[in-house]
């Protein structure tokens, strides 16, 4: 190690830590707008595809002349292309961008999460082209193969050395909590991902490891990442620090130590040993922990401020999506009991609590991000308040619609698979109904996503009015800048 | 300093605590139990058929496990016993499945033997099974004016293949239904299924 930093503290003066802060940021700027130009395009092509397989089952004889559009590879695809495309990709952008302005020094080589960037976009690409062509490892949250699967570790690798770097470099003597979820689940993800790949398992202790590996994705990588996203711009735009350092903590570590078991509830019922599948029902009530506390944090936070949701783009998003949140991982809690799962288990619930968690959830605090984020980067106001509206209540709507349907059509789905007096088609065709509002959800979703694109295409090209002062999230607000705070923190 | 060491090391320690309780342990227990006679790794034909049905991504909708009867109707709806954790012995990967968009699979050979039956199914559900969501796999057949020599003709319902020709399955169609046709671990085991609340 070179000598030890010569500044350490924690709160500097004002115009240092300004001067800091756009020395941190112009160190970022080019590999976080390559992640974020990505994650927009993965993000368009992934729920294009879950459109079309959530189609087929109006019409399921659309598109069934070829292999590749058949409906197992185009659900596949959807599920790479959202997960490992816009979500990973979107959280790693946002991760790199607060990581310098978090530890108070300037990216380590910015060229090296360049070069992963560009990386991670060839592992989507083969890896999806992969699914299409019907070449896949055939495990859920597995399928792109091993050999392109060395891709995204070297990526991986080379993005994580350069926070890393950073971090060891820091001229701060605290982590930041958002700091701590960073590094765990860069620490987290590659275990995972490697235990999961190794070649020695086969039939049920498959199943056990596949499960390993497919919730703890959500776990120890996704939702670290987001809330880390959270835990920074929440407080950001208020303008006030988190309410309480401990119970973010508790949050933490309890994060840490329950949800990384919480796999096997995908296999209640499953011919696994009792023992083990009870172990991830026990840790996933267990969940509540530190789901409570982050959302009395959060909570605790806000009160007094949620006047300040009208007016900050961000704020409305990440403040929904850790209210939703709070609301999947408790029904999660609830799902993984055996008396609720002998129900909702093998039904589209399970699919409709999958989107509640990785859209309105990860979703939603990744877009609040990008509102945040994308101004400081290309020195420009976002063109259009209406166009952030819009893409608001579209991907509310589309969720709120999207989830409702299949938790509800799930569970009758459910109870009828467990009337044996009933035939099996009966559980068929009592979702059908359920299921075109869950086309209609999508369609909401895809047209928000078409919007935020477009939105972030003129963004980037600096197009729209010059303004001196951000654009609003709520039309009232235009009338009423007087007596507000102003929309976001000076930079 | 020290604070970062006990940081890294309580953030490795939880997650390979994890894995040691979820895929180790399991994995020791699971290797120590003795095979099951009865079952019989697949034939290469049948395995090819594999490959076909996880290329075409039938795991998404269809489960591989029977539940136990305490558990799910599962058996009630003859679907088989339940499983246990060596009927899976030659399955790499794993195809148990977490949908049941369509019925369980385990021991499809059992409930439905009929090769035709298969073929004309694959071609176009609907026509067997009114309602059904399950996509045509049109793409695993050959539609011609006439069938060749040693073509297998795919028997359809009246209207379902294209006027004035015959439906063919291709060589990937013949191995799917191999594989389904191999689907039988409804042999009789003792013991209680280590799913099963006796257990």
């Amino acid at each position: 190690m070179t000598t030890a930093p010569p500044v350490f503290e924690d709160t500097p003066a004002p115009e240092v830590a300004l001067a800091e802060r756009v020395t941190a940021d112009r160190s970022t700027r080019g590999p976080v707008l390559l992640f974020f130009h990505s994650a927009v395009v993965w993000l368009v092509i992934g729920s294009l595809f879950g459109l079309i397989a959530s189609l087929k089952f109006q019409f399921p004889d659309w598109l069934t002349g070829q292999a590749m559009w058949t409906f197992g590879r185009v659900r596949s695809v959807h599920l790479n292309a959202v997960a490992y495309g816009w979500t990973s990709m979107a959280l790693i952008g946002m991760a790199i961008w607060m990581v310098p302005r978090l530890v108070r020094a300037p990216l380590f080589m910015p060229g090296l999460a360049v070069a992963a960037a560009w990386g991670w976009n060839l592992f989507m690409i083969l890896g999806l082209g992969a699914i299409l062509a019907g070449w896949t490892d055939g495990m859920e949250w597995l399928e792109i193969p091993l050999p392109i699967d060395a891709i995204v570790a070297v990526s991986g690798g080379l993005m994580a050395l350069s926070v890393l770097v950073t971090v060891a470099r820091r001229r701060t003597r605290h982590f930041y909590v958002s700091v701590w979820y960073i590094l765990a689940a860069m620490v987290w993800f590659p275990i995972i991902f490697v235990t999961a790949n190794l070649p020695v398992f086969a039939g049920v202790e498959q199943a056990a490891v596949n499960w390993w590996y497919g919730h703890n994705a959500l776990g120890l990588w996704i939702t670290p990442m987001s809330l880390a996203g959270a835990y920074y711009l929440i407080p950001k735009v208020l303008g006030r620090p988190v309410h309480s350092y401990n119970l973010s903590l508790v949050g933490f570590w309890a994060l840490a130590f329950f949800y990384s078991l919480n796999g096997h509830h995908h296999l209640i019922g499953g011919p696994l040993p009792t023992w083990v599948i009870t172990t991830s029902i026990t840790a996933s009530v267990m969940m509540v922990i530190p789901v409570a506390a982050t959302a009395v944090n959060f909570h605790s936070t806000m009160i007094g401020r949620f006047d300040a949701l009208r007016y900050s783009p961000t704020l409305r998003f990440v403040v929904m999506g850790c209210m939703i949140y709070t609301a999947a991982s408790l029904q999660g809690s609830v799902e993984a009991l055996r008396s609720f799962n002998r129900v909702v288990h093998f039904t589209q619930y399970t699919v409709g609590h999958a989107h509640f968690g990785l859209y309105g959830f990860a979703s939603f605090i990744l877009f609040g991000a990008y509102y945040f984020i994308v101004p400081r980067l290309v020195d420009w106001e976002w063109p259009s308040g209406r166009l952030i509206r819009v893409h608001f209540w579209l991907a509310l709507g589309g969720i709120a619609v999207y989830v409702g349907a299949l938790c509800i059509g799930g569970w009758f789905q459910g109870q009828a698979m467990l009337d044996a007096s009933r035939p099996f088609m009966d559980s068929v065709n009592i979702t059908k109904p359920y299921l075109i509002g869950r086309t209609v959800g999508g369609a909401m979703m895809v047209l928000a996503h078409l919007v935020f694109a477009y939105h972030y295409w003129l963004m980037v090209n600096r197009r729209g009015p010059v303004r001196s002062e951000p654009a609003w999230s709520d039309r009232r607000s235009y009338t009423m800048r007087g007596p507000l705070p102003p929309a976001e923190p000076p930079r | 300093m020290n604070t970062f060491r006990v940081f890294f090391a309580g953030a490795v320690s939880t997650a390979v605590f994890a894995f040691f309780v979820l895929a180790y342990l399991p994995h020791r227990q699971l290797a120590a139990a003795a095979p099951e006679s009865a079952l019989k790794p697949y034939a290469d034909s049948e395995l090819a058929g594999r490959a076909v049905y996880i290329s075409s991504g039938c795991v998404y909708c269809h489960s591989q496990q029977v539940r136990d009867p305490l558990f799910g109707t599962d058996q009630a709806r003859h679907w088989g016993r339940p499983s246990y954790p060596d009927d899976y012995r030659y399955d790499r990967p794993h195809l148990l499945g977490t949908m049941r968009t369509g019925p369980d699979l385990m021991n499809i050979a059992v409930r439905q033997p009929s090769r035709s039956w298969h073929y004309a199914h694959l071609y176009q559900p609907r026509a067997l099974v009114p309602g059904s969501l399950m996509p045509s796999f049109r793409f695993l057949f050959t539609v011609k004016p006439r069938a060749d020599m040693n073509d297998e003709v795919v028997d359809l319902p009246a209207g379902v293949a294209p006027e004035g020709s015959v439906v063919v399955p291709t060589a990937d169609a013949k191995h799917l239904v191999d594989y389904l046709l191999s689907l039988n671990r409804d042999f009789p085991r003792s013991g209680p299924a280590p799913g099963s609340a006796a257990h």
